[in-house]
């Protein structure tokens, strides 16, 4: 106690409480404003499988649908297409797969499909979320003489084969996600579910 | 004229009305010394103004959801009375801010502004920039045509690609897994609230300024030198007040700034594709990526410096960082300049070439940042992007070695 009779160490002690439990209250009342910009239920709820009907695809033909708001490509392949994916193993950055956070495993093999003939793959490049370009034609100008057909990358210029699996020395790092699907009939793909096949 | 006394009086009593006028306009000494540069200050706070009402006439109008936000610019530029030139005045306006931002940011560089007393201006300055930026980067996803829809997905992206939180701090960010209408109505809402954020910034910028008091192109302190103007014996003599000398000097420069501005406005709104990008006449569409795709020009020196750096061990992060590095570098400036004089009028050849090469390196950038990548533009960009960074990192060497010229006692004419 000083001469005016003011108690300054407990002054500091209630200042400091005060300031606390202040502190504190702030620290939850910003909370659900935070919280308020995560995904709403709706969002949450809006992942469910779609179903894509192939019976009108083409070989060498590319059709998309959209799942979880996302592109999903699904490409008629064609024969040449497929004996060309061994050629091209010493220039991708993950031939095998082996990045199992990338695909089903029951597309772990070099088409990365349940059919080889039909690949089914996420449009989005794993660089920056860019939707890359079908580009279906042989050795054209601009990918160089070694191209086979694949997905070029507008936005930052990364590489895919006709499998999804990317290009070594490109943005990107990983091969093109391949979503969890089954096939309903020959010509009926379920995207977004597996039946637990995975 | 005493009514009106008595009433300035009454109003005095209550709020410091005479004040606020004297201490900041009427009886605030500003160099006598400046020059076409410092226009550039009163036309962004112009700009600012332009922005916040055309912007705030806009929002009546436009409707922030996927399904109506694109038909509803439209439906400004079409079926809205005079709703096209509004919405020219705010995308124009847009760019405009950034040519007069770039070119106040050149003139603190030239005249050394940022020196001691001014570092915390200069600071405040790269704030408003930031900030700025944001308030752009939010209102571009807004047409929702396909640039926009695009140029938001890579760029919250770069949040995903920080290591172990980035997916989750994209998906908070978006508040969905993909770009979509919770995105946009929230961009919406942070568009409309920044600019007001931005504002009271520029008056701290502002309350800042009048602490310190103006630098000018001789980078001489006049509070430092003689006293006593036609004004006030207690004024420095190289000082003028603020109003009326530079107020009406502000006023021919915002009309010479108008004039190139509704230029602009009327006759090439678009600015061939850089100011409204020609995928943003399509509506955004999230199963294909456009051709090519960019920001807009004033963030491609940036995108070109994150595009430059690449992967590694199969992580974007890199880049993202060297992005973000090359604006947060701003804040060091002040500490970074060694040299004993200020303004570029006193310093060396050394200096000079080396701050004009950086001025073309930033354009360079610029360019490169809207091109598409190929090898020859990936080197080069690299080789930019380290001159951006040694511009900074070298300057306490290079701004010490400069042989610079004595600083005389008073500004110049």
């Amino acid at each position: 106690m000083n001469a005016d009779g003011v108690d300054l160490k407990k002054r500091r002690t209630l200042t400091l409480a005060t300031s606390a439990v202040g502190a504190v209250g702030t620290g939850f009342a910003i909370y659900p404003f935070l919280a308020a910009w995560a995904p709403s239920e709706k969002a949450k709820a809006a992942g469910a499988p779609v179903e894509a009907d192939i019976s009108k695809l083409e070989p060498g033909q590319l059709m998309r649908v959209k799942w979880r708001g996302k592109p999903v490509w699904i490409v008629h392949r064609t024969d040449q297409n497929l004996q060309d994916l061994s050629s091209l193993e010493s220039i991708l950055l993950d031939p095998n797969s082996d990045d199992t956070g990338q695909q089903p495993d029951y597309c772990k093999n070099p088409e990365r499909a349940i059919k080889g003939k039909y690949l089914v793959a996420i449009g989005i490049c794993t660089h920056l979320g860019c939707s890359p370009t079908y580009r279906p034609d042989m050795a054209p100008e601009d990918l160089g003489p070694e191209w086979k057909g694949g997905f070029f990358c507008p936005c930052h210029g990364s590489k895919f084969d006709l499998s999804g699996r990317v290009y070594a020395g490109v943005p990107a790092p990983k091969n093109l996600e391949i979503p969890p699907y089954q096939y309903l009939s020959d010509s009926r793909i379920l995207i977004g579910t597996d039946g637990g096949a995975a | 004229m005493s009514m009106m006394k008595n009433f300035m009086g009454w109003i005095d009593d209550r709020y410091p009305m005479t004040k606020v006028w004297n201490e900041h306009l009427a009886q605030y000494y500003a160099p006598k010394n400046f020059n076409f540069w410092y226009f550039m200050g009163s036309l962004a706070l112009l700009v600012l103004v332009i922005q916040i009402v055309t912007g705030v006439w806009l929002a009546m109008s436009y409707k922030p959801d996927a399904e109506l936000a694109f038909g509803s610019v439209e439906y400004i530029m079409r079926d809205v009375e005079w709703g096209w030139l509004i919405r020219y005045l705010h995308s124009t306006g847009a760019s405009a801010f950034f040519v007069v931002i770039y070119l106040h940011m050149f003139r603190g560089l030239m005249y050394g502004s940022y020196r001691k007393p001014r570092e915390l201006l200069w600071i405040i300055g790269v704030i408003i920039y930031l900030a700025m930026m944001a308030t752009a980067f939010f209102g571009y996803l807004l047409p929702w045509g396909q640039m926009s829809y695009w140029g938001a997905q890579v760029i919250v992206n770069l949040f995903s690609a920080v290591p172990v939180i980035g997916p989750d701090l994209g998906v908070w960010v978006r508040g969905d897994y993909v770009i979509s209408d919770a995105t946009l109505n929230r961009f919406f809402a942070l568009h409309f609230l920044l600019p007001f954020i931005l504002a009271a910034l520029v008056f701290i910028h502002i309350v800042a300024l009048h602490k310190v008091g103006s630098n000018n192109p001789d980078g001489i302190e006049i509070k430092k030198g003689p006293k006593g103007n036609r004004w006030s014996d207690t004024a420095p003599a190289d000082g003028i007040p603020f109003h009326p000398y530079y107020t009406v000097k502000d006023i021919a420069g915002v009309a010479g700034f108008l004039f190139l501005f509704a230029a602009v406005v009327f006759f090439a709104p678009e600015m061939g594709g850089y100011f409204i990008e020609h995928p943003n006449f399509e509506p955004a569409n999230p199963l294909k990526t456009p051709e090519h795709i960019a920001p807009v020009w004033y963030f491609t020196p940036f995108y070109a410096i994150l595009r430059a750096v690449p992967s590694i061990a199969g992580s974007a992060f890199p880049g993202v960082v060297a992005m973000f590095a090359s604006i947060l570098i701003m804040f060091f400036l002040p500490w970074l300049d060694r040299s004993p004089v200020k303004s570029i009028k006193y310093k060396g050849m050394l200096y000079k070439v080396i701050l004009w090469l950086f001025v073309l390196d930033f354009i360079m950038l610029g360019y490169l940042g809207v091109k598409p990548t190929t090898d020859l533009y990936k080197l080069t960009a690299q080789i930019g992007t380290i001159y951006y960074f040694a511009f900074f990192l070298l300057m306490p060497i290079y701004s010490k070695i400069d042989k610079t010229k004595p600083v005389p006692e008073r500004v110049t004419e």
